[in-house]
């Protein structure tokens, strides 16, 4: 008999958030392929969007070799329905507009770059492994991201309106970020998740200092929008999902 | 002390250095660094390989291309491991590699694996220096887009990682 992974009633869920979070801000941003305003740019969000996917993949093997010999990446990303989806309630947003889509890259990198500093050093090898890998990745996001938060906040009249306008669309989302689910608060006493109370002082001092140079104002929020690690999500996920996972649904098993 | 097993390894490592990447096609996998160990157990051959970038499309085509090159040379048990860490950087990358890089019209990464990218890559038609980034992602994850100031044209920058 296979022995009993120590921790995976926490560890499994957990990965599953971090993967679920990459794969719909990576479908998202995919969304973009062909539609970006110029084309190097829709080059720059497509190889962002690949760049999720890859994080992706390794936290749903990750989870797969945890919970055993029936599951695989593939099953965990198009199998599943909207009520075990773990990802911040951020990501499954529609895309709207140019703005809010990099407005919401720029807080997603920011706070990825400050999470996987802290989950290099988890106890967990694997999580560790992926976190050192990630980051070096997350560098390019982030800058990218902030130049174009920077380029359009202080840019034109009609660009620093849509840009301020992006604020206020996602200024109930970003507190979610540091909200601290009962996995990680379990898996914290063993030093693999994230005290995410320690990250959010960074992350609101980077936030501060790019809004500063793009002439932005940051909103905070009265009514945060919160649930989406403990599978309480819009109709928007559900949208996302029948048309992500279609193929596989309609063809199970299929392979390219 | 030779062995019949160094040997052995030594022969596997020969073949690796014949397929290519790819993506990349002048660039082997060991120009490139991805292969980090040969193991033979038994008379099973295990290569254990790291990706570039973690959603590189081209991980899956290369173990397939090992594991080809390997069955043509005769190897029937073979074993294709990937592991995460140490992640790969580009400092890895042998110099014959990055030679080959500029040769082919791909500038090579410059400076060490946290090097920011900034203007200023040699161009690898004209070697000017003045030359400008369009973007820091290019046609694969593994490359920015550059002009070159002086010749006009764009080139591809293999960027730091
Ligand atoms: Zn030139």
């Amino acid at each position: 008999m296979q022995q009993p992974i120590p921790n995976s009633q926490f560890l499994i869920p957990y990965c599953l958030h971090l993967a679920d979070t990459t794969l719909i801000l990576s479908h998202r941003n995919s969304e973009w392929c062909g539609h970006g305003p110029i084309l190097e740019q829709d080059i720059a969000l497509t190889n962002i969007a690949l760049d999720l996917l890859g994080q992706a993949r390794n936290l749903y093997q990750y989870a797969a070799t945890l919970m055993g010999d029936e599951f695989d990446e593939d099953k965990l990303a198009y199998l599943r329905n909207p009520s075990e989806f773990k990802n911040h309630l951020i990501t499954e947003r529609p895309n709207e507009d140019w703005a809010v889509t990099v407005l919401r890259q720029f807080y997603f990198s920011s706070f990825q770059h400050y999470f996987y500093s802290e989950l290099k050093n988890s106890s967990d090898k694997q999580l560790a492994a992926i976190a050192n890998k990630s980051l070096k990745e997350v560098a390019y996001h982030l800058r990218w991201s902030s130049e174009w938060v920077i380029r359009l906040g202080d840019g034109t009249t009609e660009s620093n309106a849509k840009m301020q306008n992006a604020v206020e669309v996602l200024k109930d989302y970003t507190d979610e970020f540091f909200v601290m689910s009962n996995e990680e608060i379990e898996l914290l006493q063993q030093a693999i998740s994230v005290d995410l109370s320690t990250i959010k002082n960074n992350w609101q001092q980077k936030i501060n200092e790019v809004f500063a140079e793009a002439t932005l104002q940051f909103l905070y929020s009265t009514q945060p929008k919160i649930g989406g690690k403990l599978c309480q999500h819009t109709q928007y996920l559900t949208d996302l999902l029948v048309d992500m996972q279609v193929l596989q649904r309609t063809y199970p098993n299929s392979v390219w | 002390m030779i062995t019949i097993q160094s040997i052995s390894v030594k022969k596997i490592w020969n073949i690796l250095e014949t397929v290519c990447d790819p993506e990349v096609p002048v660039l082997t996998l060991t120009d490139l660094g991805i292969v980090r160990d040969v193991k033979i157990i038994d008379e099973t051959v295990e290569v254990i390989i790291t990706p570039t970038y973690t959603g590189c499309p081209a991980m899956d085509m290369i173990a397939m291309n090992i594991r080809l090159a390997l069955i043509e040379n005769g190897y029937a048990n073979i074993k294709i491991t990937s592991v995460l860490s140490p992640a790969w950087t580009t400092d890895w990358m042998t110099e014959t590699g990055k030679q080959k890089l500029h040769e082919y019209g791909i500038a090579p990464p410059k400076g060490n694996a946290n090097t920011i990218i900034e203007d200023g890559i040699e161009c690898p038609q004209c070697h000017s220096l003045n030359t400008t980034i369009i973007s820091e992602f290019g046609s694969t994850a593994c490359k920015a887009l550059f002009k070159c100031n002086d010749c006009k044209e764009p080139f591809d920058y293999f960027k730091c990682y």
